[in-house]
């Protein structure tokens, strides 16, 4: 069913084609998704409501201290409880891991020793030390309150910006709490351009931890049978794949004996691509015990050990001409990594350097990116790992602008790149094309009426208050196409009925990818969409897929449907010639039937030439196989798709108690032609919210001992309907490379909202010659920068 | 641990169920009576993904007792909606605006915004968003919810029954 979303006058939607994509039938319009009706009606299967007969709950006995040498653990009284099984250390446990690595990084990455339970020291607050397995969830953590631990307190190293000359180590056999230093181009390189240049700006930028926190925490089921060697996993993750081949690794099963399904996953934005150390245990458990075992975190686990994202800060330098054109940028950048980081950091951070110049004409730049131990909760991805590249630039864009003199707009506008310049290669190696982020400033400016802001800012300001409008422009990689991201395949099978289904690696939490696949099968095959359905998320069907990363799904599953619906279009195509005696270009695939174009009295159903492909095979064309069931892998033709989007924000600061309100928000994105408009703002919108939450609520805040602070929702603060401003979208399509001119859309959001928020907030402040560079900016940051200064 | 056994109607079934007195009436819900679309996102009354009705007000599972339900009268998200699968006037608009991605703060949503609804059918829009602020979802970034309540309370305006 087709649907058009209510109308809403207040709702702005502004398409703007700079070519045109293929005319389809679904692809492009706002489908209802397949999702919803059991999502709606409680009908769902998150990993939680897995139910096995004779299944066991796990809980874990965690660090209370951040650092400390584990002196010795007495489990007996836990054992002894009536309903416990088991309470395993270390030492029961981790013999049994294997191997331990993801695919998607190779066995060579250097990666952290992550041992499944704390061996010999405890290195975060949350660190897991003992594994009880009981018959509920109540009884094992009853157990898990009277397990005995001795701890020898360690001094921690807890700031990681004095970690790296600490004498404490966080790993001593590491070395160093100093994991990896890159670099590009030194700032030295680029010294003479800074002392000839007439405006040079720097700034050090400082953004907190914060963290995906999707509503369902992680969790697993692992339900080992000892009598036929068989090993099932029900998993929230985001990549089923990985997840069986890790296990096959870690337990030394071999790969076919393994089945991962996800059938629905509560979120998961990063934190459930990898697999941790708690999932590690209880694959292990499972395996030992061979009964069925459940672990879901609770949101004070979540908050205390599925990882940290975001802390990281970086001394930014740009030269600029006497017109305001950059001459060059450099960035020193430092990231906090915690205690195991999963996965390895130094790629991301790399990254962060090599996108500082963003989708700007910068001639020259460089930079440093250090990753660095503490003992704290390891970093994980968070939706666009490397975001702070952004949030650095454009801050410092508009410190530039105001140091100038000049409209941050203006210097914008001298600065990024137009459409002529592509493709274009900037001076950290980064081959951009198939953008248009000049395009997309001037449709937010044009949403936003720059020009009447301003003068209502200016009114305001008159009165006492305080408005602020923040520009954020980014280009960003998504669909990766290399290594294990390179492929996703698909099996069609239009089954002897004529109806199809559609098998796909899958991996969707919450990003709508069932839909996605049937509105584009639909249109491959010319099918009507309520004749196709997908199965996804389970490792036993479907062929090897990289799962939800990387803003990969929209590309990669449309080359996937692609390729096997051209091979089964084609046999229909034969199948239906024959049939109609017509010849095989003059054949049409509409509503589940094939006609004789421009006659479409004379057709025949799908059902009907399945019927021929299944039960009637020898009167089937000369070298048209029997049955309509394709398999074949897509591999992708582009290293990355190149993405970008400029936001806008206006906000209003209350100088009395630092509270910022929100007032519009709007994103002018280019993701190409969109499949469905409604999954496009959707990703927006929630990438956004995120960032707004980043940017003004959200802290994992720890106190110098390495306690953390924020373990519950009530100090943890996400944003709700009350905080968040309407979000006003604009749409720019510059077709990808790639299949159907997608684009990857699913991590943009969160990278624009931080810097556009802060962007807004000071330039509220600007009348007091304030600028906030240290996130989030809550009410008593906000307030404590105002003190002593006025208008 | 003590247990003990309680009475209760669950979407309109008479239930009995053993707990303990510590057991949630979330858990219960979903162990003892496999009605697992409740969803617990926090389990400390923050997150309202766990919000079922008890004698027709929207309360958080998580914070309650089962033996507090003992008498009582309980709907669940998947006694909202008619037994022939069709989805309610909130749940439809739900469907219609995006309003949900992942799904699994959506049944607390769905079963606040009916009793919201239900108490106050014609809320401005400040009354809406205030109405959903005990309720987290960190998917849709909120915009489709809000327009989903929006529609839903003019469908359910007695002029536009059908």
């Amino acid at each position: 069913m087709v649907a058009g979303p209510p109308s809403s006058p207040d709702r702005q939607s502004t398409v703007a084609k700079l070519s045109t994509a293929g005319a389809a039938r679904y692809a492009g319009s706002r489908v209802n998704r397949v999702e919803d009706a059991r999502l709606l009606t409680g009908r769902g299967t998150y990993v939680d409501d897995i139910s096995l007969p004779g299944m066991l709950h796990a809980c874990f006995v965690r660090s209370p201290v951040a650092h400390a040498r584990i002196r010795g653990i007495d489990g007996s009284a836990a054992r002894a409880l009536r309903g416990v099984h088991a309470v395993f250390t270390a030492e029961d446990l981790n013999p049994g891991a294997k191997e331990q690595w993801h695919t998607s990084l190779g066995p060579e990455s250097p990666e952290t020793p992550r041992p499944p339970l704390a061996e010999g020291v405890v290195r975060f607050v949350g660190d897991p030390v003992v594994l009880v397995i009981a018959d509920s969830r109540y009884l094992a953590e009853d157990a898990a309150e009277i397990v005995e631990i001795d701890y020898e307190a360690l001094p921690g190293v807890v700031d990681y910006t004095t970690a790296e000359g600490a004498e404490t180590l966080v790993h001593e056999e590491y070395g160093s709490n100093l994991i990896f230093e890159l670099s590009g181009t030194p700032e030295s390189a680029l010294g003479d351009v800074f002392a000839s240049s007439p405006h040079v700006v720097s700034a050090t930028i400082h953004q907190q931890a914060y963290v995906p926190a999707p509503m369902e925490g992680r969790g697993l089921v692992v339900d080992y049978s000892r009598a036929t060697g068989d090993l099932t996993i029900y998993s929230a993750t985001q990549a089923p794949h990985e997840v069986r081949a890790f296990c096959s690794r870690l337990l030394g099963l071999p790969e076919h004996r393994i089945r991962v399904i996800a059938r629905d996953t509560g979120g998961a934005f990063g934190q459930k691509l990898m697999v941790q150390r708690e999932e590690m245990c209880v694959m292990l458990a499972g395996f030992a015990l061979g009964k069925p075992i459940k672990w879901v975190e609770d949101r004070r686990e979540n908050l205390l050990a599925a990882g940290q994202s975001r802390h990281e800060h970086a001394s930014l330098k740009m030269a600029l001409d006497a017109d305001g054109k950059i001459a060059a940028a450099h960035i020193d950048y430092v990231s906090d990594c915690g205690s195991y980081p999963t996965p390895w950091p130094v790629q991301t951070a790399q990254v962060v350097g090599a996108l500082f110049p963003g989708p700007y004409r910068v001639p020259a730049a460089g930079f440093t990116a250090k990753t660095i131990y503490t003992n704290t909760v390891g970093r994980t991805a968070y939706r666009g790992p490397w975001q702070f590249e952004s949030l650095a630039r454009e801050v410092l864009l508009d410190i530039a602008a105001r140091s100038i003199g000049m409209d941050p707009v203006e210097l914008r506008r001298r600065n990024l790149l137009r459409r002529d310049e592509l493709p274009y290669t900037n001076p950290n190696g980064m081959p951009y094309d198939h953008i248009s982020p000049l395009e997309t400033l001037e449709q937010a400016l044009t949403m936003l009426d720059y020009e009447a802001f301003r003068k209502e800012q200016a009114e305001a300001r008159a009165a006492g208050r305080y408005l602020g409008v923040g520009l954020s422009t980014y280009v960003e990689p998504s669909t990766p196409g290399f290594g294990y991201y390179a492929t996703e395949a698909t099996t069609i099978r239009i089954e002897p009925s004529g109806k199809v289904n559609v098998y796909i690696a899958g991996g969707s939490c919450g990003n709508s990818i069932e839909t996605t696949v049937i509105q584009l099968t639909a249109d491959a095959l010319g099918v009507n969409i309520e004749d196709v359905a997908t199965i996804q998320g389970d490792t036993a069907v479907t062929g090897f897929g990289g799962g939800a990363a990387g803003s990969r799904s929209g590309s990669m599953t449309a080359g996937a449907v692609r390729e096997t619906a051209s091979i089964l279009r084609e046999r229909i195509l034969a199948i239906a010639a024959q049939k109609l005696e017509a010849s095989v270009e003059d054949i049409e695939l509409v509503n589940s039937r094939a006609i004789v174009r421009g006659t479409p009295s004379i057709g025949v159903s799908l059902a009907e030439l399945a019927a021929v492909a299944y039960f009637d095979p020898y009167s089937l064309p000369p070298g048209v196989p029997a049955g309509l069931e394709v398999s074949t892998r897509y591999t992708a033709e582009n290293r990355f798709i190149w993405v970008n989007a400029t936001h806008a924000c206006t906000c209003e600061v209350d100088v009395s108690t630092g509270a910022v309100q929100l007032l519009r928000y709007l994103v002018s994105e280019d993701c190409g032609p969109m499949i469905n408009p409604n999954v496009v703002e959707g990703q927006i919108a929630g990438g956004v919210v995120q960032g707004i939450g980043g940017a003004l609520y959200e802290h994992l805040a720890y106190d110098d001992q390495g306690n953390p602070l924020a373990t519950t929702f009530m100090d943890y603060l996400l944003p709700a309907a009350t905080e968040v401003p309407l979000i006003e979208y604009g749409h720019i399509e510059t077709p990808s490379p790639g299949p159907g001119g997608y684009k990857g859309v699913g991590e943009g959001g969160a990278i624009g909202a931080p810097p556009a928020v802060v962007n807004a907030v000071n330039d509220a402040l600007s009348p007091f010659g304030v600028t906030i560079t240290r996130l989030p900016l809550s009410p008593s940051a906000i307030l404590a920068h105002l003190e002593g200064v006025g208008p | 641990m003590a247990e003990r056994t309680i009475e209760l109607t669950v979407n309109g079934e008479a239930r009995t169920v053993v707990v303990e007195d510590r057991t949630t009436l979330a858990d219960a819900l979903r162990e003892q009576c496999h009605l697992t679309g409740t969803h617990l996102g926090c389990e400390h009354g923050v997150c309202g993904a766990c919000t079922v009705l008890l004698d027709g007000e929207a309360v958080r599972s998580c914070l309650l007792f089962a033996v507090q339900a003992a008498g009582s009268e309980v709907t669940t998200i998947e006694g909202l909606s008619p037994a022939d699968g069709s989805l309610t006037t909130v749940q439809e608009a739900f469907r219609e605006c995006h309003g949900l991605q992942c799904g699994f703060c959506t049944p607390g949503f769905v079963v606040s915004v009916t009793a919201f609804l239900a108490e106050n059918p014609t809320p401005t829009d400040e009354e809406i968003r205030e109405a959903l602020s005990g309720n987290l979802c960190r998917c849709t970034g909120y915009q489709g919810i809000i327009k989903a309540v929006r529609l839903a309370a003019e469908r359910l305006q007695p002029a536009n029954a059908t």
